[in-house]
């Protein structure tokens, strides 16, 4: 089928080409322009109920909201004209009247569309003055959610997620008039696993995640692009770090996968990339007990180890590694016969209707496909099974691995393994958790994205890349020396990826071929 | 019960015919009169030939708008693909009017036979009248008068569905009307998509209202040409209309008149003028959402659609609502305002806080609260909420509030500097 020729207009002097059906404030976008706006959003159907986004149109004869208007060849906007300018400071002014100026005890201070705008096209004093505001208790909505409705401004776009997105119309606008306020469905618990969402959606602090609640002000974080470890979906996210302490996880958007959502599921589950109980230190068994040395002594033992083991070689690694420690992992066991597996928690699935294939997976680990795609098991029983009489076991990152062996062990992980078994490895080598290096996962659907490194390891841990990369270094090849350069070994060892980069990865992935992978 | 008042001589009595006259509220009755006889007409015909008719006799929309009603059935898709709907809006709630209601109560049968020639000449399988939540009397009377013309049968294979209301002004707005029988909040709609596009449930709907439905069987039986000889002015504005007069006359009450009628006419001569002793000081013509006039303007007044725009008004529903001298224009407009601020749906954000706004304004200025920038910041309200909300709930607000601040001014420079005694705005 032929595209359908683009439409050209023009945004405050901007020429911008845009394809049929576009609405002018995604068109501002490309012109440069970010038109204020509340209700609208993207991932929701159009409401256009705030009116902030009126813009004026040559030869209309009023003004227009950007968001409910479609582009027309030859359309000329002024998003800046004068009268456009008056309505949106007026509605500004008016939103301003019932709305608490508790600025300096809201979570979303700094992050807040009210605050921004009304610094951008707002007056610097109301005309209001002396009424009480609207004053509504705060009101606990479900597991996560808090509703303070005095600083509520309607937008809607809660409701409209619940109703169009979630499918679980729970909320409503209730009342009328200035007397109006989000209320809940009297029987019903905000509580669908994708609940969360309203918080992020909405543009002042009246839904509140009572999870992040005082925890940081905005512009203490750093923001870093992740994808979620919460199951296989691989929904892109954003690491919100405070004091090199994840306080936060929130959806980052992409098209592709999670459009602009994440689960509850996957927004609560960042506590462990903080926890406190990690090996600081590489650890080699001497004098039949674990103890600390430097890298170097430690990355020659366990060369040694695999250089002098014969027999078969097992694998057991975590579904939650990297591409890249996956890939190495195996390339490091290449010369052996060998078995590698993987265990994954599984949970209930969890779509979002709105969205189609997009939930929160069964499989609740980030690379499982990943792990397939390197040819990596399912049947873990077998794996352990063929431990009992390898040569070599290499864990990595599954501290609950029940192994046991007449082989050497060697355990690369984040935290001491809980099992007996993997306590009595000859080398333990402390990783980087997701948080702290950089790599890729391969989602459910074969993409493969993206994540950054959002703050440092603990004492001498390291990423898993370095150090399987070291590990596998041998004299044809040096050690990769960045998680980039190990993906790139990763692909071009991958039918369908090769001369794949973290570039062309970009910040929404790319999907593979089907190929296998060929281990070299 | 007996209708308040017989015809005047100077009325064109064509829908309140049979107004009192509770024999005419039944089937029997009905037909008897001559019911029923412009659909089996209208059924003999063509549906576009059904359209064309109603278009060449000028009828415009009588809830307000003043849209030319054949030219609204044409919107309808012409290729058929869909099923249609039609809607009567008989959710009249419009403060100062109280016509849709009467024509129910007297000819429930004029309303259901205009219904079925429509939902014919739009091809539609079913039509809702969506009747206002307090017209409980209206209901019951609709009520009987449909069960007694299904069993005549004279509906064929279209369905007639009353849909009551719950008690909000704003879903006489069309689209929200849709929204409220749709299960949903009654809130307007943004449009384009129009009703003949997307309206009811989504499908291709026309919307009327119960006085437009109800004269186009009499379009039918006496023709077009008859319809559009009706009028005394403006050739745009054709028939006869209902006036609802409320407020200081001698003889309020619904009054049907040709278009064009003068205004002072209607108030001097058919509802018998001033109480004694009063002299006329405003009248809004056109039901609460509409400009109000002085009494040179009203006195001025033609009674149609370009009669009141020329005297910076509109002819609206056709409620007309009249102060004597003793009126205090302030308290009046802030009654307006509060209904507005009471039924406004609470989406668009100048509705929702501005009509509030208003209403504080006006309220502290009768208490003898009011400052001297007060005025300047109501008028500058009103521009923020006129020309930019969904629908025009809060140009409503604003209309009266303008005009009457152009109008009065002195009234409302009297209570700020406290020549007139502040009173509690009850």
């Amino acid at each position: 089928m032929a595209e359908p020729a683009p439409v050209n207009l023009t945004i405050d002097g901007v020429p911008v080409r845009v394809p049929p059906g576009t609405l002018v404030i995604e068109a501002a976008k490309q012109a440069g322009v970010l038109v204020p706006h509340y209700c609208y959003h993207p991932g929701l159907p159009v409401a256009g109920v705030c009116r902030m986004c009126l813009v004026a149109v040559e030869k209309a004869p009023k003004l227009q909201i950007a968001c409910a208007t479609t582009v027309a060849e030859g359309m000329v906007v002024h998003t800046q004209a004068p009268d456009a300018r008056k309505a949106r400071t007026g509605v500004l002014e008016l939103l301003l009247i019932n709305h608490p100026l508790d600025c300096p005890i809201c979570d979303q201070a700094g992050e807040c569309e009210l605050q921004d705008f009304v610094f951008q096209e707002g007056q610097p004093a109301t005309r209001y003055a002396e009424y009480a505001k609207r004053f509504n208790p705060v009101e606990d909505f479900g597991p996560d959610v808090l509703y303070v409705p005095n600083r509520c401004i309607l937008c809607t776009r809660c409701v409209r997620f619940m109703e169009d997105v979630a499918s679980e119309p729970v909320l409503n606008v209730s009342e009328r008039g200035d007397r109006a306020f989000v209320g809940i469905h009297p029987e019903a618990r905000l509580d669908h696993p994708w609940s969360g969402n309203v918080v992020d959606l909405c543009p002042v602090g009246s839904l509140l995640s009572k999870d992040f609640l005082h925890k940081a002000r905005a512009w203490e974080l750093d923001k870093t692009p992740s994808v979620c470890t919460g199951c296989s979906q691989g929904c892109s996210v954003t690491l919100d770090v405070r004091d090199q302490t994840v306080v936060r996880v929130r959806p980052r958007p992409n098209l592709a996968v999670n459009r602009y959502f994440i689960c509850d599921h996957g927004r609560s589950h960042y506590r462990w990339m903080n926890g406190g109980d990690r090996i600081e230190a590489p650890l080699v068994r001497r004098d039949r007990e674990l103890r600390a040395v430097d890298w170097d002594e430690a990355l020659d033992r366990a060369r040694g180890i695999i250089a002098g083991a014969g027999g078969a070689a097992v694998a057991l690694v975590s579904p939650g590694a990297s591409t890249e420690a996956l890939f190495l992992a195996r390339r490091l066991l290449s010369r052996f016969a060998w078995t590698g597996a993987y265990q994954v928690v599984k949970g209930e699935e969890a779509p979002l209707p709105g969205v189609p294939g997009l939930a929160l997976r069964a499989d609740r680990a980030p690379n499982v496909r990943g792990a397939e795609l390197l040819g990596y098991s399912r049947d873990y029983d077998a794996a352990l099974r063929a431990a009992v009489g390898a040569g070599v076991v290499l864990v990595l990152d599954d501290p609950t691995a029940p192994v046991r062996t007449d082989g050497a062990l060697i355990y690369l992980g984040t935290v001491l393994p809980d099992d007996a078994g993997v306590r009595g490895a000859s080398v333990v080598l402390p990783l980087a958790n997701v948080a702290e290096e950089d790599g890729t996962f391969v989602n459910c659907d074969g993409r493969v994205q993206r994540y950054s490194q959002a703050k440092p390891a603990p004492g001498m841990a390291r990423p898993a890349w370095w150090v399987l990369g070291e590990l596998a270094a041998d004299g044809t090849e040096p050690a990769p020396a960045s998680a980039a350069e190990a993906f790139a070994r990763f692909a071009n060892a991958t039918e369908g990826a090769a001369g794949l980069t973290y570039a062309a990865l970009g910040l929404s992935g790319r999907v593979l071929g089907s190929g296998a992978v060929v281990p070299a | 019960m007996g209708y308040p008042h017989p015809p005047h001589p100077r009325e064109t009595v064509v829908l309140s015919q049979y107004f009192g006259d509770a024999d005419a509220r039944t089937y029997k009755g009905w037909v008897k009169r001559g019911g029923y006889q412009a659909l089996k007409q209208a059924l003999a015909m063509d549906p576009a030939a059904v359209t064309e008719e109603v278009k060449a006799s000028g009828l415009r929309g009588r809830g307000g708008a003043g849209f030319p009603t054949g030219l609204k059935w044409t919107f309808m898709p012409r290729e058929k693909k869909r099923p249609h709907y039609l809607c009567v809006n008989a959710d009249e709630s419009e403060p100062g009017t109280f016509k849709d209601r009467e024509i129910m109560r007297w000819t429930p049968h004029a309303l259901l036979e205009g219904t079925a020639i429509a939902a014919y000449a739009i091809r539609a399988e079913v039509a809702y009248i969506y009747i206002r939540g307090e017209f409980t009397e209206p209901y019951r009377i609709m009520e009987r008068a449909l069960s007694e013309a299904n069993a005549a049968g004279v509906f064929g294979t279209l369905r007639v569905h009353l849909h009551r209301g719950a008690g909000a002004y704003i879903c006489g707005e069309e689209t929200a009307l849709m929204n409220s029988i749709e299960g949903k909040r009654g809130n307007p709609r943004i449009k384009p998509p129009f009703p003949a596009a997307a309206g009811l449930f989504g499908l291709p709907t026309t919307i009327n209202n119960v006085e437009t439905i109800a004269a186009v069987p009499h379009i039918l039986t006496r023709g077009a040409a008859w319809y559009k000889g009706l009028c005394l002015s403006n050739p745009k504005s054709t028939g006869t209309k209902l006036f609802s007069v409320c407020g200081t006359v001698a003889r309020p009450g619904n009054y049907e008149v040709t278009m064009g009628f003068p205004l002072k006419d209607l108030l001097y001569d058919l509802c018998g003028g001033m109480p004694s002793g009063r002299t006329l000081k405003a009248v809004i013509p056109g039901g609460s959402s509409v400009p109000i006039l002085d009494r040179e303007e009203a006195e001025r007044t033609l009674l149609d659609y370009e009669g009141c725009v020329e005297q910076g008004t509109m002819l609206g529903s056709g409620g007309v609502i009249v102060f004597d001298d003793s009126a205090d224009m302030v308290y009046q407009i802030m009654r307006l305002a509060r209904f507005y601020a009471h039924e406004s749906c609470a989406q668009c954000t100048q509705c929702r806080e501005g009509t509030a706004w208003t209403t504080r304004i006006l309220e502290r200025i009768l208490a003898g609260q009011g400052k001297p920038a007060d005025l300047d910041l109501l008028l500058d309200l009103a521009d923020n909420m006129t020309g930019k909300t969904i629908c025009v709930l809060s140009d409503s607000c604003a209309a009266p509030v303008v005009s009457g601040i152009r109008k009065f001014r002195s009234e409302f420079e009297d209570y700020l500097s406290g020549k007139t005694k502040p009173r509690v705005a009850a």
